[in-house]
């Protein structure tokens, strides 16, 4: 069985080496500053003993008033997992760090996230529509996107 | 003086027998070999995560069969799981073992199409095929007498399946089981030690352990470059955790590991099933779930082992009757991630069955 590993116990090994980087945790999941992202992402996946070297999906849910994405991270040697999250207030130019750099699996999905909610993700190497035609207008996904 | 050259660029698809779907690539060539490529999608992109949070929970149902449309029971089952996990539903001991055999069962027919349309792609032009295809006939066969549809099943419900199994089900799933492991076996004589399909397949298009973690591969892609992971065992849902059977996995994870790792997962497919069959008890085939389900505010991600690999289903609930978002983790193009990786160096002829052994359904890449 894969274990879910508890966010509030994880936090604190992220606080000793990055302080101030936690928005908020709990058992289920840990939401991290956007500008941290890369840190802990990078902290996780080379700290022995967690060794988050899968990342499974990553998805983002439009709220109104910020942008969630959502990471979910594995362990294939531990068979662990744990939830990552961040959050984008920018509606008009929302961006954050990519991740392709750590695991080359966020590649398309990053793309996808792009395509059709319209976040950028800078130091992707292909920033650009996968699904939808160049010069589509809006992000479908978006709420209010009609 | 060296001559000068310049890349030659060559479009596939989307629309070619080669590429399962109209899933296009730009191929940039130096001669007969590849330099480079890049995969284009979207030529059969619906929406279905946008219009998934305009339908009722169970009205979402018939948009998954429309995913992987050669594995639609698989579809069902994990969307069902994700929306059970959600809402908090049980499901009834017999719904359980139904669902465990149908999902075998569409294992074993999308894995006939793998394998017949690798050897396809291999140049065994549609006689493999169309053998892969007889076989998967009787488990079409099978489907219809449960649920009236020959491909898109739209079988399995929130809390169970839609109908119980009709009386003459399991006399034929019993005849079936019992004849599939020979024409397993003479597919197997015919192919496994074919010295066209050696020549072509062994060390083509090779994806190493540490590059198929890396780019999130899953399924029978990631078993064949020699990691032991599949998550009905390593994260076992419904009642996985019952049944005895093996992982297979390859060494050196080329075409013909991914092609071997198939042609074993359909004998173990059929261990489950035979042990499901013993099991099976009697009993109500589906939970007493509202006609609109409101699952209380939250977010719920299940995923299961389907033919390609983790299918995924990430839902938020924000307390109605529809999702407030819906995401799908498509194994089929996170699976694309290596193929640039695994196709540069190689001839063009390469190319089409190194792609052709990831094995995709174009309706999940774009969805």
């Amino acid at each position: 069985m894969t274990v879910a590993l508890s966010g509030k116990e994880i936090a604190n090994q992220i606080v000793e080496k990055f302080p101030d980087s936690i928005v908020a945790s709990s058992e289920k999941e840990i939401v991290v500053k956007s500008g941290s992202l890369l840190d802990v992402a990078a902290f996780l996946k080379d700290t022995p003993g967690l060794d988050f070297n899968y990342l499974n999906y990553i998805t983002a849910v439009d709220y109104y008033d910020h942008f969630e994405v959502v990471y979910m991270l594995s362990s294939l040697e531990h068979n662990h997992s744990l939830v990552l999250k961040t959050r984008c207030y920018d509606r008009e130019n929302p961006v954050l760090p990519s991740l392709v750099r750590l695991w080359q699996g966020a590649d398309f999905q990053e793309r996808e996230i792009y395509d059709l909610m319209g976040i950028r993700f800078e130091g992707h190497p292909n920033m650009k529509r996968i699904f939808l035609w160049e010069g589509f207008q809006g992000h479908p996904l978006r709420k209010d996107f009609m | 003086m060296a001559l000068k050259t310049e890349p030659f660029v060559l479009n596939l698809g989307p629309v070619h027998p080669s590429t399962h779907g109209v899933f296009r690539m730009r191929a940039t060539l130096d001669g007969e070999v590849v330099v480079d490529i890049e995969p284009i999608f979207g030529y059969l992109h619906r929406g279905v995560e946008k219009l998934a949070e305009q339908r009722t929970y169970t009205g979402i149902i018939p948009l998954t069969d429309r995913l992987d449309y050669i594995s639609a029971m698989n579809n069902n089952f994990a969307y069902c799981l994700a929306v059970e996990k959600l809402a908090g539903i049980k499901v009834p001991e017999r719904a359980e073992y139904i669902r465990v055999i149908m999902a075998e069962l569409q294992r074993i027919a999308a894995f006939l199409i793998a394998v017949g349309a690798f050897l396809n792609d291999c140049g065994a032009y549609f006689t493999p095929f169309l053998y892969m295809f007889r076989e998967r006939e009787k488990i079409v066969d099978l489907f219809e007498m449960v649920s009236g549809q020959r491909l898109t099943y739209n079988y399995m419900r929130v809390g169970g399946v839609s109908q119980d199994l009709p009386e003459e089900f399991l006399p034929a799933l019993r005849k079936f089981v019992d004849e599939m492991p020979r024409f397993i076996d003479e597919y197997d004589r015919l192919l496994m030690q074919n010295e066209i399909l050696l020549a072509r397949a062994k060390g083509v298009g090779i994806l190493t352990k540490e590059q198929a973690i890396n780019a999130s591969a899953s399924g029978p892609v990631l078993r064949a470059s020699g990691v032991k992971w599949d998550i009905r065992k390593a994260d076992p849902y419904s009642i996985y955790d019952r049944f005895e059977f093996d992982i297979p996995t390859g060494t050196v994870g080329d075409c013909y590991d991914r092609y071997r790792v198939r042609v074993e997962e359909m004998r173990q497919s059929l261990r489950i099933i035979k042990q499901a069959m013993a099991q099976i008890p009697s009993g109500p085939v589906r939970a007493e779930v509202p006609h609109l389900i409101r699952p209380p505010v939250g977010e719920a991600y299940a995923r299961i082992e389907s033919p390609k690999g983790e299918l995924g289903f990430y839902l938020v609930s924000d307390n109605s009757i529809a999702p407030y978002r819906c995401h799908i983790r498509p194994p089929s193009l996170i699976n694309l991630t290596a193929l640039r990786e695994m196709v540069r160096g190689w001839k063009v002829a390469d190319l089409i069955i190194i792609f052709g052994s990831i094995d995709i359904t174009v309706g999940e890449i774009d969805r």
